[in-house]
């Protein structure tokens, strides 16, 4: 009896467990079969560096390329923010801080990741926008850099944290180590703790990145929506997510605008991916290197 | 009688409300290796993480009475702790190179001292591996990573680093405790060899390796310096039952 029961406990997991696999390849294949059919009307490279988007003219024109690089300036504005934040915070927190001090702002920064993204985008339509706007002079606040503010902000809990995790596997014995043949704290931190859990810092890098890559709800508010190439971090872009966000209510479904939104969406997925794996190799060496893993 | 490099006076150290170390007076004695025994938990670490100042690095604990260098007080508010770190190496329990080069490894006790030159570094870092009995092992792959040594190598590396940044003593807390026989052996030699010019402390578990090594000998129970000696003495005749039945292994 028992031993039937355990098996049925097994499988009950085991469905459970598989369940997430179950959606990662059911969401590809969709993916796939729905934004491929653009290709047929749209030339892969017309789609990618295509200049131009206008999906409901007629003729509809199918660029995403000032979309992708809308995403990759609001990224990249959001990294300037996250990176030197995040880590900072992760170093004061874990190598200098007193357990009072880590006690009070490490909840503290994770409650800034349970803010929903709505929030922010108000704060950055409401607050940001306005005195932006005012203190440059600008025909709009709401642009590249407002959003890339928000998005660095936002990013700053999963570098921090992740880059919190990544001292923590700094074994104590290397600080005890370095402080013995007499290195102060400055020189410990920057010459053995920074580099031993350097690959696990880019890991959290690059999972900031993918967070602000795949961020829709502030950048649909805060990042002005015009579908042009950027050429300042002050003017309003669109990026790929505000895109598909804005526009999917719209499109005529199995329309040519339809599948285009689909391959946007294909194309996010793929570079996510690929930041993932990416993060989950490096930290896999990260593990190695310090001898936690083979 | 030897010259007095390490005097601890009325030592009472307290991790929070936990009294670690009652009252301790003992002397270490110039180029001569002290033997630290006693049972787990009974503060012989505690004891030898003072002599360098290493305690510091944890919070809320309190140390009263008094520790001389050279007949200097290592806890004068006016010296800095990396300043008796520099005079008082350590070794630790587990080998724990850096994951740098092997030749970085040693090179880095010289950096963060300041020494920028990079011919002196050089001929320390060989002189050291030499020193620790590892040249010839290491000598063709210095700028290999030192986490691919053998553990036996890697504590070497590591007396090699202490012996590079020029201390006068080393703490070797457990030094030989994840070593292999013929690892520990190699260790144990170069202990005794490096008495010549270094005072040495050490903290061990094993009663064979206390007696083999030491000059001098003391014996920690609870927090307690039960008797400190000649470890001939200690070992041949013990003056206290609790040290006798330490030795014999009735506990611990």
């Amino acid at each position: 009896m028992s031993r039937k029961k355990e098996r049925l406990y097994h499988w009950i997991f085991a469905i459970l467990a598989f369940a997430s696999l179950f959606f990662l390849v059911g969401i590809s294949i969709i993916l796939f079969k729905e934004g491929l059919p653009i290709f047929q009307k749209v030339d892969f490279f017309d789609f990618i560096f295509g200049k131009s988007w206008y999906p409901t003219y007629d003729p509809a024109e199918f660029g995403i390329l000032p979309l992708i690089l809308a995403s990759v300036w609001v990224t990249f504005g959001a990294l300037l923010v996250c990176v030197p934040l995040g880590i900072g915070s992760a170093l004061y927190i874990h190598e200098i801080a007193g357990s009072k001090q880590r006690a009070v702002l490490k909840p503290l920064i994770e409650i800034l990741a349970g803010i929903p993204s709505i929030i922010y985008g108000f704060f950055a339509m409401a607050i940001m926008s306005p005195f932006l706007q005012k203190l440059l002079n600008l025909p709009t606040g709401l642009c590249a850099f407002t959003a890339s503010l928000v998005l660095g902000i936002m990013a700053v809990p999963t570098v921090c944290s992740l880059a919190e995790d990544a001292l923590g596997f700094v074994p104590n014995s290397f600080r005890e180590a370095s402080f013995a043949v007499g290195a102060n704290r400055w020189q410990t931190l920057t010459q053995v703790v920074i580099p031993a859990a350097g690959s696990g810092i880019s890991t959290a890098v690059i999972l900031g990145m993918s967070r602000a890559i795949g961020e829709t709800m502030t950048v649909l508010m805060a990042a002005g929506g015009a579908a042009v190439i950027p050429k300042s971090f002050f003017e309003p872009v669109r990026p790929m997510t505000a895109t598909i966000a804005a526009e999917m209510g719209e499109a005529v479904m199995g329309s040519s605008h339809y599948h285009a939104l689909f391959a946007i969406g294909l194309i996010l997925f793929i570079i996510t991916f690929i930041f993932n794996i990416a993060a989950e190799l490096i930290s896999r060496r990260f593990r190695i290197k310090l001898g936690l893993a083979r | 009688m030897y010259i007095n490099k390490i005097s601890a006076q009325n030592v009472n150290f307290y991790y929070g409300k936990t009294h670690a170390l009652k009252n301790i007076n003992l002397d270490i004695y110039k180029n001569q290796v002290t033997a630290i025994i006693g049972p787990s938990g009974c503060g012989k670490s505690t004891f030898i993480r003072l002599l360098n100042r290493m305690n510091e690095l944890i919070p809320f604990t309190r140390l009263t009475g008094n520790i001389y260098l050279d007949e200097a007080d290592i806890f004068d508010p006016t010296i800095d702790a990396v300043e008796i770190r520099r005079r008082v190496g350590m070794v630790f329990q587990k080998p724990n190179p850096f994951p740098k080069s092997i030749f970085d490894n040693i090179a880095y006790g010289l950096r963060v001292n300041g020494i920028r030159d990079k011919e002196y570094i050089n001929e320390k870092v060989e002189k050291s591996l030499k020193r620790a009995v590892l040249w010839e092992e290491v000598k063709h792959r210095l700028h290999e990573s030192a986490l691919k040594l053998s553990g036996g190598q890697q504590q070497r590396l590591c007396i090699a680093r202490c012996l590079a940044v020029e201390t006068k003593v080393i703490l070797f807390d457990e030094p030989c405790a994840s070593l292999d026989p013929i690892s520990t052996a190699k260790i144990e030699e170069l202990i005794m060899e490096l008495k010549k010019d270094y005072t040495i402390v050490i903290v061990t578990h094993n009663m064979q390796q206390a007696a083999r090594v030491s000059d001098y000998a003391a014996f920690f129970l609870l927090g307690e310096l039960v008797e400190s000696g000649r470890t001939q003495d200690i070992f041949t005749a013990p003056k206290n039952k609790k040290t006798e039945a330490y030795i014999t292994g009735r506990f611990g």
